[in-house]
């Protein structure tokens, strides 16, 4: 077993830390009706603004994991760290895993603002060869209040 | 209208923390997707890479097909504890790894087992294991969930 970290070069270890420019998300009623549809949610809190009310909510609440839709303008790159790149000698990439922990409900007609940083590199030898471990945690921010963060890990192998 | 095949229903009833222990079964949500709903998924989610609705693309790079996103995948995670919670309760964290591809047509079944009840920051809450079976039986889809739930004593009428 090799514990070596030579794919860990100065560069990759300058990157944790690094706070990527935010990016302002826009949560409407039909971006959470589309998502919702999309997974197959047949619960109508995520359809019917009279549901909504009835259980609380003063308009359509976000369903698990929907933070809404990024603005962009034609052209502008992927927003938030590269998924592969930060060492050029590895060049594909996987999506390793995913974790999302809602603080406060999120609604329609939230605007939310959100910043990523990596937050931890690890090199492990694996089936498909030696690999970064590359994590990165997104805050999504209503005004100054946190509501939202999510984990992600991308392999770059 | 009568129940037909419980293990797939999504539960309307209340679950509460009291009735909860370790090792506890949470009602199995079963999905199948069509390229349709990949398509959809695309849509809502901004992921475009070909894999998901390209099939010669996906073959060129060697792929038997189409493959399921993962991130649909953490979202069918994401409805089967929702719909286990609502109307009540509400999904604090869930998030999974994505150990192994899924492809449309086959069946997915989305389970999770109890882990541990607990109370924190002022909430009943539940620590859960799961899990997404493919085709074979095998999980593709390890992941984790923390749910907040109310309590029988603590109903407000």
């Amino acid at each position: 077993m090799s514990t070596a970290n030579d794919l860990i070069t100065p560069e990759v270890e300058a990157s944790i830390g690094q706070e990527y420019p935010p990016v302002v998300h826009e949560v409407e009623a039909p971006g959470i009706r589309m998502w919702a549809r999309a997974v197959g949610y047949d619960d109508l809190v995520f359809y019917d603004e009279g549901v909504a009310r009835d259980r609380g909510f003063a308009r359509l609440p976000a369903p698990p994991g929907f933070l809404g839709i990024p603005v962009s303008r034609p052209g502008d790159p992927e927003p938030g760290p590269p998924i592969r790149g930060l060492n050029p000698a590895l060049t594909r990439s996987l999506n390793g895993g995913t974790e999302y922990t809602h603080v406060r409900q999120v609604l329609a007609g939230d605007r939310l603002t959100a910043t990523t940083r990596i937050v931890e590199v690890k090199q492990r030898d694996g089936s498909i060869g030696p690999m970064l471990l590359i994590t990165r945690e997104t805050t999504y921010r209503r005004g100054e209040e946190t509501v939202a963060t999510l984990r992600a890990t991308v392999i770059n192998y | 209208m009568a129940a037909t095949d419980p293990s797939v229903l999504t539960s309307r009833a209340q679950v509460y923390v009291d009735d909860l222990a370790p090792g506890d079964e949470i009602p199995t949500l079963v999905k199948n997707c069509t390229p349709r709903q990949l398509v959809m998924w695309a849509a809502a989610s901004g992921d475009f890479y070909e894999i998901h609705y390209d099939v010669e693309y996906a073959r060129s790079i060697g792929l038997p097909g189409l493959v399921v996103h993962g991130a649909l995948k953490n979202a069918f995670l994401g409805q089967l504890v929702h719909d286990w919670v609502a109307p009540g309760g509400r999904v604090v964290t869930f998030g999974c790894s994505y150990r192994g591809l899924d492809y449309p047509g086959e069946e997915l079944r989305c389970g999770g087992t109890v882990r541990e009840v607990f109370d924190e920051d002022g909430e009943h809450r539940v620590a859960l294991d799961l899990r997404i079976e493919g085709h074979d039986g095998a999980v593709t889809t390890p992941g984790t969930a923390i749910v907040a739930l109310p309590s029988r004593g603590s109903q407000e009428g």
